[in-house]
């Protein structure tokens, strides 16, 4: 059972192999049913491995398959290998099970698309990289499942190439992941010339017990992991790629782009927790780095008018809650969240999705509405998902959210918290905005298609109703307050209970249930808040929000142009890059080096056409060079 | 078995001359039965080499299937023969692309096809002569026999326009530094002499020769210069696009795969056992020139137009991480290093042939006359990925597990430069999939391209091999790591102990300059640079 662990993530690599390679020649139906098939089976796996897990002792929870010798130079040795523990086995779940709906909803969403099996291919080499990045025992082979992450996401954002904003995202999102994991290359440098392995028990047992806390050289591998973990889940400055990565198909918005792939940094922080609690600096620049996110990305996402931007600068700021609380030491609330969001992040892009598809494409919110009675399955798990985002009890995201903002402010500080408590009012607004701009009000659909919306087929829609389900109640295996009654703290208590066990770390002290239960009061009535002014906005008076625009237009516009970073971006780096380039080519390149080759080949030549008159093929000339010799030599050896 | 394998080298070696020995006999209308010929003999000799790659002893890190006859013994010349794990990859390799290569001219090359067949046979002898000479006149008479049939090929199966520019330059620049490495071996030879009484150009023998700095130091400028032009680091590699750009198809594929390995082979073989203080005293000097090739390489990559000279730049940065590799002077590196060469033969190589297909459909090279190819050309844009994502350095492909190792050693060594060098990765993605994208995606602009064929079942299969080795290495590289570790920890050794041992002597380096260098010289760390463990 153990041993052939290798299998998860390869029946979604042999659903590649198979419909990569034959996948023009099968049906639809095969190609389907080969790549649901086979990310079902890993999560059939999964769900197995679990069972058994649970059936464990809490100690005896970690399982480390080994496979083979994969680099080895000297004594540096890196096995292929996996780590299968609580943190691991939930990511398992999340990423097959997630990924499984997912898959099973693209059936119907790219049931038109005539490279269906390229679709799947991917896709399935997506599900199979990802199982290997949480699934890996070390370093290294966590940065194969790393890179190949980002190479699918790469292809799949690119995935409609023969639009060029298609390929151009992809093309960003990869390079944008690359100055990540620069950082990330150089921290397993560090990592292993300073722990002399790479194995990820191994690096937290030689911290844990040589290093002290503050200890330079564990920041330094800290802060160079967490620059891969921004590039990877889009955080301050890095997040860039993310929102531009819904060119993509939405599916592809929901898998990667929102429930799984962008969550490997906190997975990685939080895999790490043991260094990163040896290094306050390098907590407070998450927590800081998590915080400004949180924030930033809610408010580009209060003025976008596109229902996968909105999304996108969503799962933005909520990856920046997920480092929130891993910065503050709060690593079980970081991957509760992690979770919970999986499920109703997925769910609204999904749900999105379905929006999408009714509409043959259009994505702008200004062109939609009054979609409540057209899709009512539709708008009905959606509202499941909002209400979650938006922290309304008892959705999944109140519980996971509130963890956050509490421990943030016992843990952290109240600026954290306050700066946190901000950012949820602003999701639960922009998340009712486009509930309200989409579903409600008026219709401002185009005539011609508005008479062909119907309800997506039962493919798409099942998928829906069960990460709807999921986030309803998700929630309540991290009860708070309930001692004993949060399973959740519990499964996860053997890796990050080492952490916390560290003598040197500080326990901030816990505070009173009615102070945690007021705080969680304050944020739901923020929360509802902005829940009644998006409702204010635009349903009830829908001129507002321009009459406002026109008030504030400079900060509108600011925000609107997501403050303009794509543009210093640009003109900070990408074109002096290109400039510089250019001009290394065409002048030190072809002016200088090759000025001065093709220099001395001209200097011989003219050299040599002077020399040549001495050659006039004369004898008295040649006769005459002899005599001038002869006497010459004779000169030498008579007078010296 | 044992008489077999004494003269397997020399079969390698002759196998191919026999070959263009038959080829003066047949009808040189006979397209088919030329290139057949060719054919069979390269991959005789690949058979041959897969004999000595599956009978290497990785234990050792003695020369092995050694030949030694004597030639001209009053000038102590010798035809000596062997193989360790420094060359035997480079060997495996040549004899590895040498058949691909014939396939890939069949019907590229139509005019002159016999004696580019005896060009291709006539560069494979003198590529693996030049890997497994141990005598330095056998070597320096492979080494410049190479120049003339590649000479040739880009002379006169060139591009046109420019060949003869290219075709002189290549020669001019890789001369001036065959000269300079003929001058300094001659003075090697008769400081030999002059030291031992025995004058020989065994290179084995100068292993032990220990010089003095002052005449290391020229010694080691002569060698490095020949061969940072072969290479080419940064800044003798102008000649480089050109020779690339112009030369046939086949022509850039060996220029690529082995020629330019013959630098940084050169480099391990003769740099830095022969002049180890000299080595150590242009660490810096060489990790800096390799890392402004990676990074000069790849910046000046991406703003090519043209395909080929995008691909010969990217060459510059790869070679660059394989000389910080090797100039990182410990196992992980070199190691490293001797992997990133067979993966940029593998990789490059095959960029040129892809490159070469398309060329042959479209007959321009120009990215702007693309774009949009992915809907025409499936199957070759599924290669033609997988290659440029190699190329690239992707995890689970052979490229990371070179680029890893390199950068690894560096880091322990000169972490300043292994940063500056990994920017490299950054930027090859930039160029790679920007080139890429331009050529593959978006829409179709030229009507021209909508006719294209996809590849044929030739062209298929001569990239099926390639992708094989590209996948092989990257998942399981312990079958080519294993191969030469021992051989990389000897020459390790070698230059290190040397090095240290001069140290002890206080005759020529101070302990800060060593400690500054690399060589932790306390508790826990072998001189071999294997490790060097500070836990604290």
């Amino acid at each position: 059972m153990i041993s052939n662990t290798w299998l998860i993530p390869f029946f979604p690599f042999l659903g590649f192999l198979i419909n990569g390679l034959m996948g023009s020649r099968l049906s639809k139906k095969i190609v389907g049913l080969i790549g649901c098939v086979s990310v079902g089976l890993s999560f059939l796996y999964s769900g197995v491995l679990f069972i058994l897990m649970l059936s464990l002792p809490a100690q005896e929870r970690i399982w480390q398959p080994e496979f083979y010798v994969w680099v080895s130079a000297g004594k540096f040795l890196v096995k292929a290998a996996f780590l299968i523990d609580p943190l691991s086995m939930i990511m398992m779940l999340v990423v097959s099970g997630v990924g499984f709906l997912i898959h099973i909803y693209s059936i119907g969403y790219m049931h038109e698309d005539p490279a269906y099996a390229r679709y799947f291919a991917y896709l399935n080499l997506f599900a199979a990289s990802m199982l290997v990045l949480v699934m890996a025992n070390n370093f290294l082979v966590m940065f194969v499942g790393w890179e190949g992450v980002g190479l699918c996401s790469y292809l799949l954002i690119g995935f409609w190439y023969e639009k060029k904003s298609a390929s151009d995202a992809g093309k960003k999102a990869f390079v944008v992941n690359r100055v990540g994991d620069f950082g990330f290359l150089l921290a397993i440098f560090l990592t292993y010339w300073t722990f002399s392995t790479l194995n990820f028990n191994e690096v937290t047992e030689i911290a844990s017990h040589r290093f002290h806390v503050g200890d330079a050289v564990i920041t330094a591998i800290c802060l160079l992991l967490f620059l891969g973990a921004v590039g990877k889940s889009a955080q301050i400055p890095l997040y860039v790629w993310l929102p531009d990565a819904m060119e993509g198909p939405t599916p592809v918005s929901a898998l990667i782009h929102a429930a799984t792939m962008v969550t490997a940094g906190v997975y990685m922080v939080a895999r790490c927790n043991v260094l990163y609690l040896l290094s306050p600096i390098s907590m407070a620049v998450v927590a800081t780095v998590g915080c400004v996110t949180a924030i930033y990305a809610a408010s580009i996402g209060l003025m976008q008018n596109d229902i996968k931007r909105v999304l996108a600068y969503s799962t933005v700021s909520q990856l920046g809650y997920m480092f929130l609380a891993c910065g503050v030491g709060a690593f079980t609330a970081g991957i509760f969240h992690l979770m919970t969001h999986a499920f109703f992040k997925a769910l609204l892009f999904l749900g999105s999705g379905s929006v999408i598809h009714a509409l043959a494409g259009e994505q702008d919110m200004r062109r939609m509405g009054g979609l409540r009675d057209h899709l009512p399955r539709t708008y009905w798990t959606f509202i499941a998902g909002t209400l979650a985002i938006a922290g309304i009890f008892p959705f999944a995201g109140f519980f996971s959210k509130d963890e956050i903002l509490w421990e943030s402010f016992i843990k952290g500080n109240v600026i954290y918290w306050f700066v946190a408590v901000l950012a949820a009012f602003m999701t639960a607004f922009y998340m009712f905005r486009l509930v309200f701009m989409t579903f409600h009000g008026e219709s401002r659909i185009d005539a011609s298609i508005r008479d062909k919306i119907c309800e997506a087929p039962m493919t798409m829609l099942l998928p829906l109703t069960v990460l709807a389900i999921l986030s309803l109640i998700g929630g309540f295996i991290g009860i708070p307050i309930i001692k004993r009654a949060n399973l959740f703290h519990e499964f996860l208590g053997p890796i990050f209970g080492k952490g916390m066990s560290l003598p040197e770390i500080a326990h901030s002290g816990s505070a009173s249930i009615a102070f945690e239960i007021s705080l969680m009061v304050i944020s739901l009535a923020v929360a509802l808040c902005g829940i009644w002014l998006a409702y204010l906005m635009y349903i009830k008076d829908t001129e507002l929000p321009d009459r406002l625009a026109a008030r504030f237009s400079r900060l509108y516009n600011l925000v609107h142009n997501k403050y303009y970073v794509d543009e210093i971006y640009d003109a900070l780096v990408v074109n002096p890059i290109k400039y510089l380039s250019s001009a290394l080519w065409l002048i030190f390149d072809n002016r200088i080096v090759d000025g001065i080759v093709n220099g001395t080949a001209w200097v011989c030549y003219y050299l040599s056409v002077i020399i040549r008159r001495i050659q006039t093929g004369y004898v008295y000339n040649y006769a005459l060079g002899i005599l001038v010799g002869v006497c010459l030599i004779l000169g030498y050896v008579l007078l010296i | 078995m044992a008489q077999f394998n004494m003269n397997l080298l020399s079969m390698m070696i002759f196998f191919p001359l026999l070959g263009v020995f038959l080829l003066l006999f047949v009808d040189k209308e006979n397209q088919a039965l030329i290139k057949g010929i060719g054919l069979f003999f390269s991959l005789m000799v690949f058979s041959l080499s897969l004999v000595l790659f599956v009978s290497f002893d990785p234990q050792t890190a003695e020369m092995q299937f050694v030949e030694s006859a004597t030639w001209l013994p009053e000038l102590g010349i010798t035809y000596h023969l062997g193989v360790d794990g420094i060359s035997l990859l480079l060997v495996v390799l040549t004899s590895f692309l040498t058949p691909i290569c014939i396939i890939a001219c069949w019907e590229d090359i139509t005019q002159k096809v016999r004696e580019f067949i005896i060009c291709i046979l006539f560069l494979e002898t003198g590529m693996i002569g030049v890997f497994v000479s141990l005598d330095f006149f056998l070597f320096y008479i492979f080494w410049e026999v190479m120049l003339i049939p590649m000479y040739l090929m880009i002379g006169i199966w060139g591009n046109p326009a420019r060949r003869v520019y290219a075709a002189i330059k290549f020669f001019i620049f890789t001369m001036v530094g065959s000269i300079l490495m003929l001058v300094a071996i001659l003075v090697l030879y008769f400081y030999h002499g002059a030291e031992t009484g025995n004058y020989t150009f065994d290179i084995l023998s100068f292993y032990t020769l220990d010089i003095p700095f002052s005449v290391q130091f020229w010694l080691f400028l002569a060698f490095a210069l020949a061969f940072a032009i072969k290479v080419p680091m940064f800044p003798f590699h102008t000649w480089l696009p050109d020779a690339h750009t112009e030369a046939p198809t086949v022509g850039s594929v060996i220029l690529a795969a082995v020629l330019l390995k013959m630098g940084t082979y050169g480099f391990l073989r003769f740099n830095l056992p022969l002049f180890p203080e000299a080595s150590y005293y242009f660490i810096p000097v060489m990790c800096a020139l390799a890392v402004i090739g990676i990074i000069y390489g790849a910046l000046v990559s991406m703003v090519q137009k043209d395909l080929k000279r995008l691909i010969a730049f990217s060459s510059v940065s790869h070679l660059g991480f394989v000389m910080l590799g090797i100039f990182a002077l410990n196992v992980q590196g070199v190691q490293g290093g001797i992997l990133q060469m067979i993966n940029h033969g593998l990789s490059t190589g095959a960029l040129f042939l892809i490159v070469g297909m398309l060329y042959e459909r479209r007959h321009t090279r120009m990215i702007a006359d693309f774009g949009g190819l992915s809907r025409q050309l499936p199957i070759f844009a599924a290669f033609f990925m997988i290659v440029t994502l190699s190329s690239i350095g992707l995890p689970g492909l052979n490229g990371f597990v070179g680029e890893f190792l390199i950068l690894l050693g560096a880091f322990k060594s000169n972490p300043a430069f292994a940063v500056l060098g990994a920017t490299g990765v950054i930027l090859a993605a930039c160029y790679m999939l920007w080139m890429f994208q331009r050529v593959m995606f978006g829409g179709i602009v030229y009507e021209e391209n909508k006719k294209l064929k996809d590849l044929s079942i030739r062209e298929i299969g001569l990239l099926i091999p390639i992708v094989i080795m590209i996948a092989w290495i990257g998942l399981y590289p312990k079958t080519f790591l294993s191969k030469t570790e021992t051989s990389v920890n000897h020459l390790l050794n070698q230059v290190h102990s040397r090095v240290l041992a001069d140290k002890n002597s206080g005759s020529l380096l101070s302990d800060k300059d060593l400690i500054s260098k690399g060589v932790v010289l306390s508790g826990g760390c072998s001189l071999s640079g294997s490790s060097g463990i500070t836990v604290r």
